[in-house]
């Protein structure tokens, strides 16, 4: 069989990423975002950084500044029934994890005074878990960026808003914040897990979710990319190494970290920390270290907590019950 | 990427790849059948294969091949209602080879009227697809634009009166490919337009003597 007798491309060519891209000397290069570079002009021309990522969000996908908020603020009815979806304690399809969230809310009940992290990190930390169990049982979730890290930035925005009451159309401001500095790490780096490990997934989401959380207090944009930076520093090199192959072992759990790792920078930003290591490079070296781990450790349930032996026994478990057991042939 | 790939999609979990992108690669598996599928084989590859069960990904299959959406909160429960609306599953394991995408399917489709489709594709993260092959064509289609698949004669001239009608349409075509079994035997034309395809463009292109079948891919 004669495979292409012809081939034209008369747009430019988005890759796999979705990326719009230039042909430079055959090769096609993905556009690369700079986070720098849209601080440095949010300060110039004196806007909040959410301010200054609606303009430009608005002007990029030729629409209006109030349309974007609106898609944005669409999205957190379902953030937060998924929260409540998590709160009920389903238990995930693998059998893996289901509960603990619903756990952390009776304990947070029972004895508020004990916590050991304080109400809004409590918070984050239930809210995040109920997410990642949603996502796991099969329940409706908003990727952020991924599935597998939708309960990160719910958690660290919801927890805040409670403690702060935000309006929605504050937390819409910072769903727009997130996407933003997602879509930079995205263009530098990457968002999966296969191709970078859990920082990739839980690590971007804790970079996305601290800086928002620096807008969302009131920080400057220089602030939200320490934090972004400080955020993702925290989380490098986390590899992504899920029992069975699953979205439920470590990463349910890995979802209520990064939120706590989102929370811990977004403190030091506001308190003026700043980050040695400026974030575009932060970026770039989550993306280096991703490209360097070996493939055990990408996704593929052949390195670490899956290479355990209870990680491989529960492997072995749940694929010894296929075409047997509780059959889903049709 | 758009700020609403990042955030976003709206979907039903617990994987963009698994879940996600198995609905989408079902949902352009019935697109390309163009009926109502009554019979589905579906073969499972590489990752698919071994962990289908865990992330539903054989229901959201399931739930693409029915015409529902990523976030359709049925999706748990697609296999009871494909046995109401009559469509019989059935899963295998296959190996399409060292370079298939470790998360590959293929379906064997049988429509409500008798028709026969091949799709083989993968999810390639984040819930995107590609469509590898169609029937014996190799294809690269995403169904990320308006799709048009024209099966034909192998003959001069085809490509010309397809495009003519499209062009007669204000419809723009952003990518083409064209592949055949053999010189003079069947073809496949797969356009990617910028303009959905109008049913009076799809109808006259159908009408076309060497055109044996034209079908539209959208999604959304």
């Amino acid at each position: 069989m004669k495979p292409c007798a012809l081939s034209l491309r008369c747009r430019p060519w988005r890759g796999r990423d979705g990326f719009k891209s230039t042909e430079r000397g055959g090769a096609r290069v993905a556009q690369k975002l700079s986070l720098q570079q849209w601080i440095a002009q949010a300060e110039e021309k004196n806007l909040t950084f959410a301010m200054f990522c609606l303009q430009r969000q608005a002007a990029d996908l030729e629409t209006t500044e109030a349309a974007i908020l609106a898609r944005m603020e669409a999205l957190l009815p379902v953030m937060r029934d998924s929260i409540q979806a998590g709160l009920q304690g389903h238990r995930s399809v693998g059998g893996l994890v289901g509960g603990d969230a619903a756990k952390m809310a009776a304990y947070g009940a029972e004895c508020p005074g004990n916590s050991v992290v304080g109400p809004v990190l409590a918070d984050a930390v239930t809210m995040a878990l109920a997410v990642g169990e949603a996502n796991a049982s099969m329940g409706r979730i908003v990727a952020a960026p991924t599935a597998g890290s939708s309960g990160v930035l719910p958690a660290v925005l919801f927890a805040l808003g409670k403690s702060r009451r935000l309006s929605n159309k504050q937390l819409a401001e910072g769903l727009l914040v997130a996407g933003a500095i997602g879509m930079v790490i995205a263009s530098r780096a990457t968002l999966s897990g296969a191709a970078g490990g859990c920082q990739a997934e839980c690590g971007a989401a804790a970079a996305m979710a601290a800086g928002a959380a620096v807008d969302l207090c009131g920080g400057k944009p220089a602030q939200v990319g320490d934090a972004v930076a400080m955020a993702l520093k925290n989380m490098l090199g986390l590899v992504c190494d899920p029992v069975a192959g699953l979205v439920e072992v470590p990463c349910v759990k890995r979802n209520a970290g990064a939120a706590a790792q989102a929370l811990v920078a977004a403190e030091m930003a506001l308190a003026g920390v700043t980050s040695v290591i400026p974030v575009d490079e932060v970026i770039d070296a989550m993306g280096s270290i991703g490209a360097a781990l070996p493939a055990a450790l990408r996704e593929t349930a052949r390195g670490g907590l899956a290479d355990t032996p209870t990680g491989r026994e529960w492997a072995k478990r749940l694929f010894a019950g296929k075409g047997e057991g509780n059959s889903t042939e049709t | 990427m758009n700020i609403f790939d990042v955030i976003g999609p709206v979907m039903i979990g617990p994987s963009s790849s698994h879940t996600a992108g198995a609905v989408r690669l079902g949902n352009v598996a019935r697109l390309i059948l163009g009926e109502a599928v009554m019979e589905a084989r579906i073969g499972l590859h590489g990752s698919f294969a071994e962990t289908h069960r865990g992330h539903g990904t054989d229901r959201a299959l399931v739930a693409g091949l029915l015409g529902w959406a990523t976030d359709d909160l049925r999706i748990p429960n697609s296999f009871e209602f494909a046995e109401t609306a009559g469509l019989a599953v059935t899963f295998s394991d296959i190996n399409l080879g060292e370079l298939a995408h470790p998360n590959s399917v293929r379906f064997n489709l049988i429509g409500q009227a008798g028709t026969r489709s091949d799709v083989t594709g993968a999810s390639i993260g984040g819930g995107r697809v590609q469509v590898t092959r169609v029937d014996d064509f190799p294809v690269e289609l995403t169904g990320d634009f308006a799709t048009l698949l024209v099966t034909h004669h192998d003959q001069p001239g085809v490509i010309s009166l397809v495009t003519a009608v499209l062009g007669q349409q204000g419809i723009n075509i952003a990518q083409m490919r064209v592949s055949r079994e053999q010189k003079g035997a069947r073809a496949l034309m797969v356009l990617e337009t910028d303009q959905t395809v109008t049913d009076e463009a799809l109808r006259a292109i159908a009408a076309l003597p060497p055109v044996e079948r034209a079908r539209r891919i959208q999604i959304d």
